[in-house]
């Protein structure tokens, strides 16, 4: 019997890793590159934005990611309408196209409805899957935790649906396990293989131990690394997080029982009366 | 002939290609995309591209991001 966690399978491309990382929020490039590695993660997100954003020495974030070694995974993150989004990945396709990366035609869509939560719009987000997949996009759709929502989602085409664990860069973990479950029953029904990822909200390791317990088939998390105060160990701690979560996912956890069940056998103990 | 890039207008020489004007900028077009008028411009094309005045640029690039 073999221990090994399979390869993660998203549309046409395999990863040994399930863990997604992002690229935000990190104090220096140098950093970012550091915790990637630890994370083990061979997809990374990144985001769209006007030139003259690059830090300080005017550096680009893809002197720090070797293209070879990761998938990019371009987002859609920011944007408030559906037209916004389909520029966006347009745009993101047109930059990975330009490094011959195999994400080209990837894009993690987030249509947000409200700035203050970041919640998605679910009305904006079909309606920029739908115009994606004519487009010949390969899309990864970021929504809430609602099991109807999702459907429609996988139904309109999505690689694999990504419901928030809370809101994102919250920290607050998996609110709603009991939605998580019945998003993953319904939409793996006869469809074992179509992938749920649990994206943001994630705040430390347990956060991503219960996704992936639950029957998640990755995780993608952000600020949970870059906003640690130790990112490497927090880095290398999410990888191992995941693996457990899968593993211990499929290993049959003994049932949960009111009273307790002693271990060690309970005859022959000194001093006991025949 | 005035263009605008992200968001800000600038001078520009008439009879700009879009390569040229890129270079003006000292932007490498392999770590850039563009839309002009909203519609993306493919890099293939920015050879070619002739600027013309009042168009709207969007200039991009990647950045870190979840």
């Amino acid at each position: 019997m073999s221990i090994a966690v399979p390869n993660l399978k998203i549309g046409p491309i395999e990863f040994a890793s399930r863990l997604l990382v992002g690229t935000g929020k990190y104090v220096t490039y140098e950093q970012m590159a550091e915790a990637l590695a630890e994370s083990g993660c061979q997809v990374v997100t990144v985001a769209v934005r006007r030139e003259r954003m690059s830090d300080a020495k005017g550096r680009n974030i893809l002197d720090f990611i070797d293209p070879a070694k990761y998938t990019l995974l371009p987002n859609t993150a920011g944007c408030f309408s559906a037209d916004d989004a389909v520029r966006t990945a347009r745009l993101g396709r047109e930059l990975l196209e330009g490094i011959a990366n195999p994400g080209a035609a990837w894009v993690k869509l987030e249509v947000l409805g409200d700035k203050k939560t970041l919640l998605p719009d679910p009305v904006g987000t079909l309606e920029a899957l739908k115009e994606l997949r004519a487009d010949g996009f390969v899309v990864l759709c970021y929504t809430s935790d609602d099991p109807i929502m999702a459907m429609r989602l996988k139904d309109a085409g999505a690689a694999a649906v990504m419901p928030a664990g809370s809101p994102i860069g919250s920290g607050q973990g998996v609110l709603n396990p009991w939605s998580i479950r019945i998003i993953l029953e319904q939409l793996k029904a006869g469809d074992e293989s179509y992938p749920i990822i649990v994206d943001a909200g994630v705040g430390t390791a347990s956060d991503v131990t219960v996704a992936m317990e639950l029957g998640a088939d990755g995780v993608l998390l952000n600020t949970g690394i870059a906003g640690a105060k130790d990112p490497l160990a927090m880095a290398r701690a999410m990888r191992l997080a995941v693996e457990s979560g899968y593993l211990a996912a499929r290993a049959g956890r003994i049932p949960r029982k009111l009273y307790a069940t002693a271990s060690s056998p309970l005859e022959g103990v000194i001093g006991a009366k025949a | 002939m005035r263009i605008m890039v992200n968001g800000e207008w600038t001078e520009q020489p008439e009879g700009l290609t879009m390569a040229a004007l890129l270079e003006r900028l000292d932007l490498e077009p392999l770590r850039v995309a563009v839309e002009r008028n909203r519609r993306l411009v493919r890099r293939a094309e920015f050879a070619q591209t002739l600027l013309t005045a009042d168009d709207q640029l969007e200039i991009v690039t990647l950045v870190g991001g979840g």
